[in-house]
């Protein structure tokens, strides 16, 4: 969707630097979850070793779009879409880093596992990294070309991660139940899932502070505010 | 001196007021050059209502019609109506001059008369127009120069001439001067331009406080102050009403394109 | 173009400084001649000034004539030249200004008022003699002398006080407006007090005028020589009148006598202006 640009270039650039940022913390948080459940399910320690160290260069950036919205707030005094957009990029960037803890805690669990591969439950783990991948994925598409359609999509299918991670909790528990050798991994998986759920948590978060930029109407936690 | 009229409630921010002033189909220009088209919108009660637009969109003009100065020039044009109370004041029978001591107006520049003192420039407009009684005179100039925050910098001066002091006091004491005549309603055009940031501050402070008992129009071309003082914003572009409607909606999530360009900065 | 060097700078401060000392030249050279013009007035007739003179009659005897026939109606003459042309001007002044901006018998008016200006003062005294003197039965006393007079600084005062009320800003009148003032109540309360200075000026300017004209008022009845003082029903002369008288007289002993009476009137002139100088600044000090 072709946008009219500030007349103002140097504030045109400053907005592109904040959304080149957000692309970026993006691709690589991305690059973290799939790491991290690829080294807990292959076993490779120096992989998620290799996903903890990333961690930093996803906290620089978060520092820095910060900085720079903060800037831009004190210098533009932005209205209108433009400060939705301000705002909501700050918000932004608290989900993407925390969706990078996220993937560094499922990289603390492979480690745990010290090369151990929990392969029975490889099958839903995987399946839930790529949905939270997708998800994420299409969130900042949406957030990019401003369509609400797909963001609402994302928002609809927050579910089907919740219904993924409650199968696994309970296949964990049986396995546990079953054969005491194998608490420890059970454990250790079952965390790692809890932890890909709250990602989707977090890229439907992203999702609705994508709709009310393009809308600019609130609908995070819709039915559970008070209304008095 | 007017009797005070009991003063209603006024209405909280988030409720519709009353409209004081309705303009209905208001086009207005000079000679054949067209500056208003056809402008239909309510002005609340006791509410700020700014006006918003680029450099000739006709803002000025608009509430020059509404006290009626705009005809003062030889080749304006106006057509339509404008409601004050539900009365339009360009009936055949409604009196300009007394129209204007019902809707007083601050200019751009302050424009205090430097062949009087400060006492007499706050006087000024019941001196004028009718004659005023020496025993009330100094009780309203201390009324209207305290209501207008200008009191206590000028209590012990007041014979002084109104050129001595600063620009932003001059501002103060023009609205001084135009809250004597107890209007119930007050034009601003732009109305802080002309003044440092400290100064046009402590005006937007006093418009919090007046806001309470007057019905204010301030054209503005400062956005920021806009969102600050007032309570419904319309955005003028050539001639046209463009938007009008709560300002933190207006400049938070405005509904036309035109709207969000201009506040945005995206005009070309 | 190459910059320029050396000698074009020398050239261009040489040329400066040329253009310098000739403008001090045309205000130094003009200034001089007045100078010696009136030292020279001066240092004849001063020992001829004292209370005789001013308090005395015209007499054939040049050591006893005295000033104060003449004095009494020029005085006369000014007052109610004042009088007349002032507010007359005035208010002229304000219809063009403020009331018939743009209306075509404004500028046709506007048009002839600087051409009346320009108009011999001879002339205005045929008017004088016809109109106030004989059409109004004045007869040649000093009221019609004072009509001829207001009649011929009238073009002065009305362009004076247009320029004076053309320099109140708009906005002055935009604020009264506002406030529910009319046009008149405007005028008389805003845009006056803040043109007055110019109005003051341009009576200054008037009366002093009045005070040296001759020639239309020997056309409308002056005469020279009166050896009582004049009212406003008598015969009538003025200063400028009894100057011209004495030079003309054969007897080396007038001339000292008219140049005593030059300085009379030049003190006269330069007290009104003072007078008026004071008053105008006093007034535009409040204005800014």
């Amino acid at each position: 969707m072709q946008q009219k640009r500030h007349t103002d270039r140097e504030y045109e650039a400053e907005l592109g630097r904040v959304r080149d940022n957000l692309l970026r913390m993006t691709g690589r948080v991305e690059q973290m979850i799939a790491d991290s459940v690829r080294a807990l399910l292959d076993g490779d320690v120096p992989l998620a070793k290799r996903t903890i160290d990333d961690d930093h260069k996803v906290n620089r950036l978060e520092v820095d779009t910060d900085d720079l919205c903060l800037l831009i707030l004190a210098k533009r005094q932005p209205l209108g879409s433009d400060l939705r957009f301000i705002t909501l990029a700050m918000k932004m960037v608290t989900d993407l880093e925390r969706i990078g803890d996220l993937a560094v805690n499922i990289a603390e669990r492979a480690v745990a596992l010290s090369g151990e591969r929990p392969a029975v439950f490889a099958t839903v783990l995987s399946r839930m990294a790529d949905l939270d991948q997708a998800q994420l994925r299409e969130a900042i598409e949406a957030f990019v070309s401003r369509d609400t359609a797909r963001a609402e999509k994302v928002c609809g299918q927050d579910s089907e991660i919740d219904k993924l991670y409650w199968q696994l909790a309970q296949d964990a528990q049986k396995d546990m139940a079953h054969d005491g050798n194998s608490v420890e991994r059970g454990i250790h998986v079952q965390a790692a899932a809890k932890f890909l759920e709250r990602i989707g948590d977090h890229v439907t978060n992203l999702a609705e502070l994508v709709i009310f930029l393009v809308r600019g109407k609130d609908i995070r936690h819709l039915g559970k505010l008070d209304e008095s | 001196m007017s009797i005070a009229k009991p003063k209603a409630h006024r209405a909280s921010s988030a409720e519709t007021a009353p409209k004081k002033i309705d303009v209905r189909d208001l086009s207005a220009g000079f000679g054949d050059k067209t500056v208003l088209r056809s402008i239909s919108m309510p002005i609340e009660d006791r509410r700020v209502t700014a006006i918003i637009g680029p450099s000739g969109c006709g803002k000025s003009t608009f509430i020059r019609c509404l006290n009626r100065m705009h005809e003062l020039s030889p080749i304006a044009r106006i057509s339509g109506r404008v409601l004050l109370d539900d009365r339009d004041i360009y009936d055949r029978g409604v009196d300009p001059v007394l129209l204007r001591r019902r809707v007083g107006m601050v200019f751009q520049k302050p424009n205090p008369f430097p062949t009087m003192s400060i006492r007499d420039n706050v006087l000024a407009g019941l001196r004028l127009t009718a004659s005023l009684r020496r025993s009330t005179a100094d009780q309203v100039a201390e009324k209207a120069l305290v209501q207008a925050a200008l009191w206590e910098e000028v209590k012990d001066r007041l014979d002084d001439t109104g050129g001595s002091l600063s620009g932003g006091q001059q501002q103060r004491l023009c609205i001084a001067r135009a809250l004597a005549v107890d209007p119930e309603v007050l034009l601003m055009d732009e109305p802080c331009s002309a003044l440092d940031p400290i100064a046009t501050a402590r005006i937007e402070d006093l418009l919090h406080v007046l806001r309470n008992d007057y019905t204010i129009v301030i054209v503005t071309h400062n956005m920021q102050q806009a969102t600050r003082v007032s309570d419904r914003t319309a955005f003028f572009l050539t001639g046209d009403l463009v938007e009008m409607g709560a300002t933190d909606d207006l400049f938070t999530s405005p509904r036309d394109p035109r709207t969000e360009d201009y506040i945005t900065g995206k005009f070309g | 173009m190459r910059a320029p060097g050396p000698v074009d700078r020398r050239r261009g401060k040489i040329g400066e400084r040329l253009f310098v000392a000739l403008s001090i030249a045309c205000v130094i050279i003009p200034l001089a001649m007045l100078g010696i013009l009136l030292g020279k007035v001066v240092v004849d007739g001063a020992e001829r000034i004292d209370w005789s003179f001013i308090k005395g009659f015209p007499s054939r005897r040049a050591a006893v004539a005295g000033i104060w026939p003449a004095l009494v109606g020029s005085v006369y003459l000014i007052c109610l030249t004042a009088l007349l042309a002032v507010p007359i001007g005035v208010g002229a002044a304000i219809y063009l200004e403020e009331y018939g901006r743009r209306s075509r018998v404004a500028g046709f008016i506007e048009v002839n008022i600087a051409n009346l200006a320009g108009v011999p003062s001879v002339i205005y005294g045929l008017l004088g003699l016809e109109v106030f003197v004989r059409l109004f039965g004045f007869g040649a006393t000093v009221l019609a002398g004072a009509c001829t007079l207001a009649i011929l600084v009238l073009p002065i005062v009305i362009m004076a006080s247009r320029e004076a009320l053309r320099t109140v800003p708009d906005s002055l009148r935009e604020g009264a407006y506002a406030l529910g003032a009319t046009r008149w109540q405007t005028i008389r309360r805003v845009v006056l007090p803040f043109a007055l200075p110019g109005i003051l000026t341009g009576a200054i300017l008037a009366v002093a005028r009045a005070l040296g004209e001759t020639a239309p008022l020997i056309v409308v009845g002056a005469v020279v020589f009166i050896t009582f003082s004049p009212d406003l029903h008598s015969q009538y002369t003025a200063l400028p009148i009894q100057i011209f008288n004495w030079v003309s007289m054969p007897q080396k002993a007038f001339l000292v006598n008219a140049a005593a009476a030059i300085v009379v009137l030049m003190v006269v002139l330069l007290l009104l202006n003072s007078v008026a100088i004071v008053l105008r600044n006093r007034y535009q000090k409040r204005n800014y």
